[in-house]
């Protein structure tokens, strides 16, 4: 039904600038049955219990049509009481019926694009726009959302929102790209279907369970049932390994047999291009179709995220570190589960560098770092298996006991994931070991610093260095560094910043921070 | 950092602990034979409160720092565990002035600098009211003298 990301038909007609647009305009006419569709599925079940539980008694025939009327009248409303404007400095939008919103972002603060089509949205030729700012929106605020526009109105702010945005830095910056001005976008990455080996590593299969797990028990709920409690209770009395241990393993099975449909779905079609306007863009989906734009020069770097599972099968996903992007939807995604190889050749073609910063050598952490990764894994195991044994059935204690060495072993990797490193342009550190993170953060974008001496830390001559940034996660952390290494890679990550506050490098660095 | 922070923090420990406490004193005393283990965890409540109120002020006085050059703020807080946060003047988004009672009462304020990141306010503990107010002019006027949009 919608035009195939393929074809990005908005973008030659872009340069559009002239246009007046500050008049005021409704949201898409078919919003009037799009939203009533979108939000309809979710209570389609309760209605569609309350219809056939009883004997048919009117009160429940009247219930769902109310139901309906008033998902429709909110529909009506919320398109009746919603305009949008875009002028020369702001982007207007006017929304509420009893409470009357007005949002105004100003347009040189615009850093990212997301343009979302859901089911509902794609068979009426539509899609909602957010746009977001920097991370200082107040919370909850997620940025402003247009939902929504016809696909074409929506790929036409996609351009004219950030081509705005990008104008300044097209006269100053020295990129080559930015003259040429070729109207196609450059393609950094695309689905490639190996990459679905990676999907049943990634665990989605069994988050997806988990998750509609959680809808039908809120449903039983409803009608009065309570499978969880039961099965507690039932288990309770019937300590079973064997049935514990199958149930185990139909979980894992149904979640590897689902894990590739999601992947698919959330994937589909997945492209990561540079257009001619300075963002990157991000474009997946089967069913739901997501197109996330982030202005190129707000990017402050890549995290290259390697679940346990996935690392095992030399995979990564990649994440960008960019202001304007919250975590949710993994809409700052910039490739899905992939080889690792993929994951570093993205990074260095978004980031325009000739060699991906996360592969740099990293330094290791002392050795007493590895002590306090241990104790951090495998104490809290034996505390709770202590707990157990005095308070609970003795069949419970020795479950946390069997756990204790895959928790030394995770603490153990943990230790062998930390590392740090410096290159001119970047500060790369690594974390964890679930999901090992690999950040490469732009020492221009470290906004200030939070170092952390815990009474542990401090007993072993360890701290926690944090690089405070105005992108992505607000703090990346230099788990367990030594004292002086840890403060050395701060002062020259961004020089003359912590250097005021330290005495001399010619004293020792730990000793001589305590005295300032 | 002034000396009657120590007070400020006294009060703030005993007031906690106090909260703690006063409801498992009166649980104890109104039910008619209170558990053993009540008891001793009413006791493990009082010594830890009067250890924790008599110990962690003075001790997060020694500790606590702050100082503000015209290019960065800088902060040491915590006692146990301790954080030195650093923010450049350049990139400060905010300077806010907070004064909850006890700080109204001893005539102490809480200056707190904030970025744009989501995780880095820098805060300065227990100022004198007139340090504070002179402190926030001077980083207004220096901060308002940088260009830039500070992210």
């Amino acid at each position: 039904m919608s035009t195939p990301p393929e074809v990005p038909t908005g973008l030659p007609a872009a340069p559009e600038f002239t246009e007046p647009l500050s008049e005021w305009h409704r949201l898409h006419v078919r919003m009037l049955v799009v939203r009533p569709l979108n939000e309809g599925i979710a209570m389609l079940v309760p209605i569609l219990v309350l219809l056939f539980t009883g004997n048919g008694e009117k009160w429940r025939l009247f219930a769902s049509g109310v139901t309906v009327a008033v998902i429709l009248a909110f529909s009506y409303f919320i398109w009746r009481t919603t305009k949008y404007r875009i002028t020369d400095d702001q982007v207007e939008l006017h929304t509420g019926l009893l409470t009357r919103k007005q949002l105004a972002v100003p347009r040189d603060r615009i850093r990212t694009v997301d343009l979302t089509s859901k089911p509902g949205h794609r068979v009426f030729g539509l899609s909602a726009v957010r746009i977001g700012t920097g991370q200082q929106d107040a919370p909850g605020a997620d940025g402003l959302t247009l939902d929504a526009v016809t696909q074409e109105e929506a790929e036409r702010l996609r351009v004219l929102l950030l081509q705005k945005a990008v104008a300044p830095k097209t006269a100053s910056s020295d990129e080559p790209q930015a003259d040429v001005a070729v109207p196609e976008p450059e393609v950094i990455s695309k689905l490639d279907l190996k990459w679905l080996k990676f999907a049943p590593l990634s665990l989605s299969g069994l988050v997806a369970i988990g998750a509609v797990f959680g809808v039908l028990s809120n449903y039983a709920d409803d009608l009065g049932l309570h499978p969880v409690q039961d099965l507690w209770e039932w288990l309770f009395e019937h300590p079973s390994f064997t049935l514990l241990g199958a149930f185990v393993v139909a979980l894992v099975v149904v979640g590897l047999v689902l894990s590739v449909p999601l992947y698919i779905l959330q994937f589909w079609n997945y492209r990561l291009t540079r257009e001619p306007d300075g963002t990157l863009r991000v474009q997946r989906g089967l069913l739901t179709t997501r197109s996330v734009s982030v202005e190129e020069q707000r990017l402050r770097g890549v995290d290259i995220q390697e679940p346990l599972l996935v690392r095992a099968g030399r995979g990564a996903k990649a994440v960008a570190v960019t202001t304007g992007l919250g975590s949710k939807g993994e809409s700052n995604l910039l490739l899905p589960p992939a080889p690792l190889s993929v994951a570093h050749q993205v990074s260095r073609d978004v980031l325009r560098v000739e060699d991906d910063p996360t592969t740099r050598k990293l330094r290791r952490h002392p050795f007493a770092a590895l002590r306090r990764s241990l104790v951090r894994h495998v104490v809290p195991w034996a505390v709770i298996a202590i707990g157990l044994a005095i308070w609970a059935p003795s069949w419970a204690w020795p479950i946390p006991v069997a756990i204790i060495p895959f928790a030394a072993l995770v603490g153990w990797d943990n230790y062998r994931s930390l590392g740090n490193a410096l290159d001119d342009r970047y500060l790369v550190t690594r974390n964890n070991s679930l999901v090992r993170s690999t950040v490469a953060l732009q020492r221009t974008g470290i906004i200030g610093w939070r170092i952390r001496r815990s009474f542990f830390q401090r007993r072993s001559g360890l701290m926690t260095i944090g690089a405070t940034t105005a992108a992505g996660a607000g703090v990346y952390h230099v788990t367990d560094v030594g004292e002086s290494d840890g403060l050395a890679l701060a002062d020259e990550a961004v020089p003359d910043l912590l250097r005021p506050f330290l005495i001399s490098d010619s004293t020792v660095e730990g000793q001589a921070v305590r005295n300032v | 950092m002034s000396p009657k922070s120590v007070l400020l923090w006294t009060m703030q420990a005993a007031v906690f602990w106090l909260v703690l406490f006063v409801p498992q004193l009166i649980v104890f005393l109104v039910v008619s034979s209170p558990p053993t283990w009540e008891l001793a965890l009413m006791i493990a409540t009082l010594v830890v409160g009067v250890v924790h109120t008599a110990v962690e002020p003075s001790w997060r006085y020694r500790v606590h720092r702050w100082e503000t050059t015209p290019d960065a703020v800088y902060t040491l807080s915590g006692w146990l565990n301790q954080e030195w946060r650093v923010a450049p003047v350049s990139r400060i988004q905010t300077i806010d002035t907070k004064r909850g009672p006890f700080q109204q009462l001893l005539g102490l304020a809480t200056v707190t600098v904030t970025t744009a990141s989501a995780a880095g306010p820098v805060e300065i503990e227990g100022l004198d009211h007139e340090v504070a107010q002179q402190l926030v002019v001077e980083l207004t006027n220096t901060t308002q003298a940088t260009p830039g949009d500070a992210t």
